[in-house]
């Protein structure tokens, strides 16, 4: 029941934020999938292994890879994708909790939470970076593969 | 060799043109690098420097003539992806020789000028719905979903009005999440809404610069300092806005 709630809602979150973002119409339902299963891998890798930064690693080289096979099928830029996707990981309440806690003079707290927040930014960058990667060097192994086919 | 330097000109308008576009509307700094320099390879101008930060663009082709350089100076910012399809598009046919150069610079003054956005009340309610549904995913009762759609739709209705009046982000981002914890802390304290602590997470959501912590973060992996660091500075700033803004409603507590 929990699931399905959460499921709902991502979809209709990331959906929404497509709309904010204004991303072409016919791609509102597209990014509202893949956020949807994003979160639900993060939701449960959380609740699995109880650490959120690879919890937001894995999810975020989901939606990336995603997005980028998407993004080459539909011709259009990678970000339309994998931006509305990645909103449900990105870590706002926490950053929103650190600022509080700076401006209520708790400055411990607020470090501590500025650092989560780093950390969880820092692992969606990564995984953004890394699903680039991969994408380059299939690029590269087929390109190879072509090669050997026809030699000149 | 005077027709060759106008169409240096021309050429590097229409990549400043694209560039400037792309950077508006939210587009990666790599992409808006890849795009000038795509388009300007495909007119003929093999080497191209660009360099690109989040508040302008310095672009400089170099031919037979002395070398030429151009700046263009970006103040508004904002997330507007269909614009960044468009002119990728356009980047698109140009590198396959579909458009000349007269006719992509039409097209380039077409899409900024075009006004694509959708209707505020549609952006409005889309704020307002995804408030609730970040209030549900960050583990919130559903009886305080209704409390929080409606701050986080009158929030963001806010920030919109708020920037037409005074044009510093700064200042409409502190009204705005100000608006936001007022109307939650009235909701609580009228026991419509029962966590205070979640329904202005979920509000705040549609405020919050994540997708510039993220970009700024990934900027900087990517070789480009100055614009990864100067999108953290504004995701800072903006944060800090978010924060004083809740601060000043909870000190009424």
């Amino acid at each position: 029941m929990t699931i399905l709630s959460q499921l709902i809602t991502s979809f209709f979150a990331t959906g929404a934020f497509g709309i904010i973002f204004n991303a072409p119409k016919e791609s509102l339902v597209k990014c509202g999938l893949i956020g949807m299963g994003g979160w639900l891998i993060y939701y449960l890798l959380e609740d699995y292994l109880d650490n959120p930064i690879v919890a937001t690693l894995a999810a975020t080289i989901f939606i990336a890879v995603l997005s980028q096979e998407l993004a080459k099928f539909y011709k259009t830029p990678v970000i339309i994708f994998s931006v509305a996707g990645i909103i449900p990981l990105v870590p706002g309440g926490l950053a929103y909790d650190a600022m509080r806690n700076f401006v209520e003079n708790d400055y411990n707290s607020a470090i501590a939470l500025a650092a989560k927040v780093l950390m969880l930014a820092g692992s969606i960058a990564f995984g953004l970076v890394f699903s680039e990667v991969i994408n380059q060097v299939v690029r590269k192994i087929n390109q190879h593969k072509i090669r050997l086919k026809n030699p000149l | 060799m005077e027709h060759e330097v106008e169409q240096t000109y021309d050429i590097m308008e229409v990549c400043l043109l694209a560039g400037k576009i792309m950077l508006q509307s939210g587009g990666e700094t790599y992409r808006v690098e890849d795009t000038m320099m795509r388009i300007a390879a495909s007119y003929g101008i093999e080497k191209t420097h660009s360099y690109v930060t989040p508040t302008g663009i310095i672009f400089s082709a170099e031919g037979t003539e002395p070398t030429k350089t151009k700046l263009i100076r970006i103040s508004e910012r904002s997330t507007d992806l269909k614009k960044v399809a468009m002119v990728n598009s356009v980047s698109r046919r140009i590198s396959s020789g579909e458009v000349s150069m007269e006719q992509a610079l039409t097209q380039l003054k077409e899409i900024d000028a075009l006004n694509v956005t959708f209707p505020l009340r549609i952006q409005v309610a889309a704020a307002a719905l995804a408030s609730g549904c970040f209030m549900i995913m960050f583990n919130g009762e559903w009886n305080d979903f209704i409390p929080a759609v409606i701050s986080g739709g009158a929030g963001y209705y806010g920030f919109v009005h708020f920037h037409r009046f005074v044009p510093i982000k700064f200042f409409s981002e502190f009204l705005a999440s100000f608006v936001i914890g007022l109307l939650s802390l009235v909701f609580v304290q009228m026991g419509v809404g029962h966590q205070l602590d979640k329904i202005i997470i979920g509000s705040v959501m549609t405020l919050v610069p994540g997708l510039l912590v993220t970009n700024a973060i990934r900027d900087l992996m990517a070789g480009h300092l100055v614009s990864g660091l100067s999108k953290g500075a504004e995701a800072f700033l903006t944060a800090f806005a978010i924060g004083a803004g809740i601060a000043v409603v909870l000190s009424f507590l």
